[in-house]
């Protein structure tokens, strides 16, 4: 027993890990809670499309620090910033337009973004290995440069996030009454895809561009099974996502395991869980009754 | 609204409607289905295009100048928890958001409480939308129309899948609003009779009745036996005003 003690203590005590723990916690509480107005949007693909999309960014970042002589990857984050930024304010305003090839336009832009980061990383001097970090998340290569950028947006996540959201709630739920209220719904809609695209490059380091998407979502999944109003869902699912981040990187971190992986695995496994009591649990509340 | 026209996919789904709505006055809106009602009301909002004419509220078409805080609307349908389990106490809080401010204002739960009361729903306040019929669904609708306290209403058949005994406890609770300016999107009078002033009929996305409820109810009950399919080329009942009639007529009210 205790030499798992030891063990643990050794592990908390490395920077590299409290940096990494810090971050897992961070974006599990803050990608939930963007991911509740993505599921009521019935936009839950949407933080996939963005990953798709920062990769060109990362990529992009990394060529213009090279071309600055900075050290590899100093800008991987602030270019995937504004790559997807970019990418979902575009994707919601095709949106909005309501064009019948909106849909063409958005897989033309997700392919070209994979495609884009590919071919640009390797013109930046990097190797597939660089990107497989991104895409499945690292602990190794977080460097705490990435640490303070990803806690800074974090933070900035949850506070805009918390401040609007009977705005953002409002015209999530139904955007008709909303407009019909004098409320600027499309404002409030970018601003949420914003807050995605942000939610997907704060996680890139961690979780991975493949799997943000099902932090934002999967704990939104566990946590509707057992809410009836639209703010416990939310704050369910943010407990969840901060469980599941800082318990799947420990377990990442035991086993060797992509953080990404052991994480998004956790929560489903979660997810399953929560759906299998479920019917018990529904039994013990209509027999209280 | 001044000859308001809107085409929607290449169809025109009306032509040359013109009315005004003075404060005050509670105006059915009657129509077979697919007449036109629910987009003229639509319209009226802002939610669609108008291609031809202008559509104004209080002197204002929808846009920043437009005093939102007086309208309020119950849709026909609401998305409102269908993803996110969502609460009849969260609906109907949100619907006392208004321009660009992003929080209710204070006491906005006490507020969307009572509504609920109003609708005799103050039991199922916590529940979630999921569990709620269709009717009872409808009065959280109307009870998110109704905290907004608004001068104007605009509702789209609200009392479909309603029973008798609420329905008519909501036109109670209408009567009971001083100074509200309604306008409802109506199959047939029922409950409202005793409450509506004035009718409108459509009929192909035209106006071809606009009078006293009385004198505009002959053509309200023949409309779901009596249907031309030659289409506009009908022949117009002497009580029937011709839209060009009706005059030039915005729809506005006045404090």
């Amino acid at each position: 027993m205790s030499q798992y003690w030891d063990y643990w203590a050794r592990a908390l005590s490395d920077p590299l890990i409290q940096r990494a723990l810090l971050v897992a916690l961070l974006v599990g509480a803050a990608a939930p809670l963007v991911g509740t107005y993505l599921v009521q949007r019935r936009l839950a693909l949407l933080g996939d499309g963005i990953g798709h999309v920062a990769l060109t960014g990362v990529a992009l970042g990394w060529l213009i620090g090279a071309g600055m002589g900075l050290a590899p990857g100093t800008l991987a984050i602030p270019g995937a910033v504004v790559a997807s930024v970019l990418g979902a304010v575009i994707i919601e305003l095709v949106r909005a337009s309501g064009r019948t090839s909106g849909d063409l336009a958005l897989a033309l832009m997700f392919y070209g973004g994979i495609a884009g980061g590919a071919a640009l990383i390797k013109v930046a001097g990097g190797t597939s290995a660089t990107l497989v970090a991104y895409l499945f998340g690292s602990l190794s290569t977080l460097a705490p440069s990435d640490v303070a950028i990803s806690a800074t947006l974090g933070l900035l996540i949850l506070a805009v996030g918390l401040t609007t959201r009977w705005a953002l709630f409002a015209a999530a739920s139904d955007e008709d009454f909303a407009k019909a209220s004098g409320v600027p719904v499309r404002f409030w809609n970018v601003l949420s895809a914003a807050l995605a695209a942000l939610t997907v490059t704060v996680s890139m380091r961690v979780v991975g561009l493949l799997l943000v998407s099902a932090l934002m979502i999967v704990p939104v999944a566990v946590a509707q099974l057992g809410s009836r109003s639209f703010w416990r869902t939310m704050a369910l699912a943010s407990v969840l996502g901060a469980a599941a981040g800082g318990a799947g990187l420990m377990i990442a971190y035991w086993y060797d395991l992509p953080p990404g992986a052991s994480i998004v695995l956790l929560a489903i496994a979660l997810y399953a869980l929560a759906a299998a009591a479920r019917p018990l649990v529904d039994r013990m509340r209509s027999a209280r009754q | 609204m001044v000859d308001l026209g809107v085409t929607l996919g290449g169809h025109r789904i009306l032509e040359d409607i013109s009315f005004s709505i003075s404060p005050g006055q509670t105006v059915g809106l009657f129509g077979a289905n697919g007449s036109g009602k629910s987009t003229l009301v639509r319209a009226l909002l802002g939610l669609i295009p108008v291609a031809a004419g202008r559509a104004e509220l209080f002197g204002a078409a929808p846009g920043r100048k437009l005093p939102w805080a007086k309208v309020a609307y119950v849709p026909q349908a609401s998305p409102a928890g269908a993803g996110v389990p969502t609460s009849a106490l969260d609906v109907v809080q949100a619907g006392l958001l208004t321009g660009w401010r992003p929080w209710p204002s204070r006491g906005s739960k006490a507020r969307a409480l009572q509504a609920l009361a109003a609708v005799g729903l103050e039991d199922r306040a916590r529940d979630t939308l999921k569990n709620f019929s269709g009717g009872q669904r409808r009065r959280v609708l109307l009870a998110r129309a109704l905290v907004r306290q608004p001068s104007l209403l605009i509702m789209d058949e609200p009392l479909a899948g309603v029973d008798a005994a609420s329905a008519e406890a909501l036109v109670d609770a209408l009567a009971a609003t001083p100074d509200l300016t309604c306008l409802v999107v109506l199959h047939e009078p029922g409950p409202f009779e005793r409450y509506l002033t004035r009718g409108i009929v459509l009929e192909d996305g035209q106006i071809v009745a606009d009078g006293p409820l009385a004198e505009v109810r002959p053509q309200v009950t023949d409309h779901h036996h009596h249907h031309d399919p030659a289409g506009p080329h009908r022949s117009h009942t002497p009580e029937l005003a011709a839209p060009h009639e009706i005059g030039d007529h915005r729809l506005e009210e006045r404090p």
